[in-house]
């Protein structure tokens, strides 16, 4: 559990965080989303304790980051922007030094070596120099350091930035699957890794909070509509009045192929409307959810940070 | 304490694992190794022209004539890498970001700072050491004084270890390893040769020049004399770095 209060920090003038309020559930994953400079790093580095805040208040599972500063950092894993490594030690050698400054008793710290091996998945760099490991491995080294201690709570400042595609998709599992045990906060500025890991969202921009909220609270308070945007063969004009007619129906426009048709929240109409399709062989294509309006939210927040 | 000795396992390899310590080690006994061996060589050429003279030869003394020169020419060498061998230990970590890891972690700055300031010291140790074997020679050939000779040895260790704890101090000012090695030569070279200016300067300036002088300390040793200004004077030295590094530290963090 994180709980953030009128949290504030500031660079001698430069404001970085500003009033923040926010709270992470306890065994959830949550997302801090935000365009480049909007306070993401900083607001962690508090949190870890590696930064004073100026003004504010924090507890991390009813620990005050202020007042109680080495309970917070043994309770808690943070794997920093850059991933803090002796690139001159083997992986082994390094989560045994994280193992004994993370205050582990000497009688367990074979045994979470090798915990945070296996659940990171380092079996085969396991006596490599790090200098000589892969990008992604080096991330799996990090996040390993993260959980040596098994802490209650973990801080991952952009957990998948430099990685390819595939790796992302196993770093964006791995950190699913450490889910329940341990409360996660990772930052990002990619939407898709918040609506694909995390269970909650903060968004903030230039140090406000813009949006905080579970994705469901988030998306169902923002969307008024669902619907569909289908693509078909034989997309004639003709079946824009019986798109329209069906009861429910709120908005139905034309796009490129095919239409984007819009429904109140409480019904849902994809199985009439493919029904339809199938039985008059329409020659469906494509036939996609409208994208969750938690995105454009999101995107005015983005594109108001570069338009300055 | 189990703290303080991670930290400092840690730095220990990372000297040995990289070429720093072998390097610096290599370096500091090939040119100790000429010094002492051109004063031998000296020494044995006065012992060979002292032998017709009973008078001269009975003053010949090996202490003063090897060891306490051998000692100045060593404190010079020290002077020089020492500021090598701190300069990564804070600045290496800024830079690669490796710092965000010790200061995250529940361990406390001081026990960072301790840590690998014993790092810094048992190279010097193992230096020093190195250096003593060459020794073996005097006492099989030779019948020096052992407790003149472990007084110097005493000061060299004594003054590396405040080298040491200023070199620290530089490298927690920067994340550039040079800019933290010209600071450290800078203020050592100076603070060796303080003396000279206390000759034109007057009253009381004369005595604290003095004091603050590294050399004026030293010589002492190098003689034999073993005065407990000369260590309260080291010790202060290594205190004030180390509580310059860890103020430097607090002060960056709440900056």
């Amino acid at each position: 559990m994180i709980e953030v209060e009128h949290l504030t920090k500031k660079y001698g003038d430069l404001v970085a965080v500003r009033d923040l309020n926010f709270k992470v559930e306890k065994g959830k994953i949550w997302g801090l989303l935000g365009p480049n400079a909007a306070g993401k790093t900083t607001t962690m580095r508090i949190l870890t304790g590696y930064l004073p805040a100026t003004d504010g208040k924090a507890t991390l599972s009813g620990y005050d980051v202020f007042e109680q500063i080495n309970e917070v950092k043994k309770i808690t894993g943070y794997l920093p922007e850059t991933v803090p490594l002796y690139t001159e030690m083997t992986v082994a050698e390094y989560l045994k030094f994280v193992a004994d400054i993370k205050q582990i008793p000497a009688a367990k710290k074979q045994e979470a070596v090798d915990r945070s091996i296996e659940t990171s998945g380092l079996k085969l760099v396991r006596n490599r120099l790090i200098q000589n490991i892969s990008r992604g491995f080096k991330q799996r080294v990090g996040i390993a350091q993260a959980l040596i201690h098994d802490p209650q709570i973990l801080i991952l400042d952009e957990p998948t930035i430099g990685l390819d595609p595939a790796q992302i998709i196993e770093i964006r599992q791995l950190i699913r699957s450490l889910k329940g045990e341990h409360t996660i906060m990772l930052s990002t500025h990619i939407l898709a890794e918040v609506t694909q890991t995390c269970d909650g969202v903060v968004i903030i921009r230039d140090g406000q909070l813009m949006a905080s909220g579970s994705l469901k609270e988030l998306t169902s308070s923002l969307t008024k509509t669902d619907g569909v945007v289908i693509r078909l063969k034989k997309a004639e004009e003709e079946l824009m009045p019986f798109f329209r007619n069906l009861p429910g129906v709120e908005n139905v426009s034309r796009v490129d192929d095919g239409f984007q048709i819009e429904w109140g929240t409480d019904k849902d109409l994809r199985d009439v409307i493919t029904r339809h399709i199938v039985d008059n062989d329409l020659g469906l294509i494509e036939m996609k959810s409208l994208g969750m309006n938690i995105e454009d939210l999101y995107l005015k927040v983005v594109s108001g940070g570069t338009e300055q | 304490m189990n703290n303080i000795w991670a930290i400092c396992k840690r730095e220990i390899r990372t000297y040995f694992t990289s070429p720093i310590a072998y390097v610096a080690i290599t370096v500091f006994l090939v040119v100790t190794g000429f010094f002492f061996y051109s004063l031998i060589q000296w020494f044995n050429l006065q012992s060979m022209q002292m032998a017709r003279n009973p008078q001269y030869y009975q003053q010949l003394n090996i202490n003063q004539m090897v060891y306490s020169p051998l000692f100045h020419n060593i404190s010079i060498i020290l002077l020089f890498l020492v500021p090598i061998l701190t300069m990564r230990l804070f600045s290496e970590e800024k830079k690669s970001k490796t710092e965000e890891l010790l200061y995250t972690s529940p361990i406390s700055i001081n026990q960072i700072i301790l840590g690998k300031y014993f790092a810094s010291l048992f190279v010097l140790l193992v230096m020093l050491f190195l250096n003593f074997l060459l020794s073996v020679f005097v006492f099989a050939f030779g019948n020096p004084e052992v407790l003149p000779l472990l007084d110097g040895y005493l000061g060299l260790f004594f003054m590396g270890a405040a080298f040491m704890a200023i070199g620290i101090f530089f490298s927690s000012l920067t994340e550039n390893q040079i800019v933290a090695a010209s600071l450290g030569f800078g203020v050592f070279l100076l603070f060796f040769v303080l003396n000279w200016a206390s000759q034109f300067a007057g009253g009381i300036w004369q005595s604290v020049l003095n004091y603050l002088s590294f050399f004026e300390h030293f010589d002492d040793m190098t003689r034999g004399i073993l005065d407990t200004t000369d260590i309260v004077y080291y010790l202060s030295f290594i205190f004030l770095g180390l509580f310059l590094t860890h103020s430097v530290i607090q002060s960056r963090r709440w900056r």
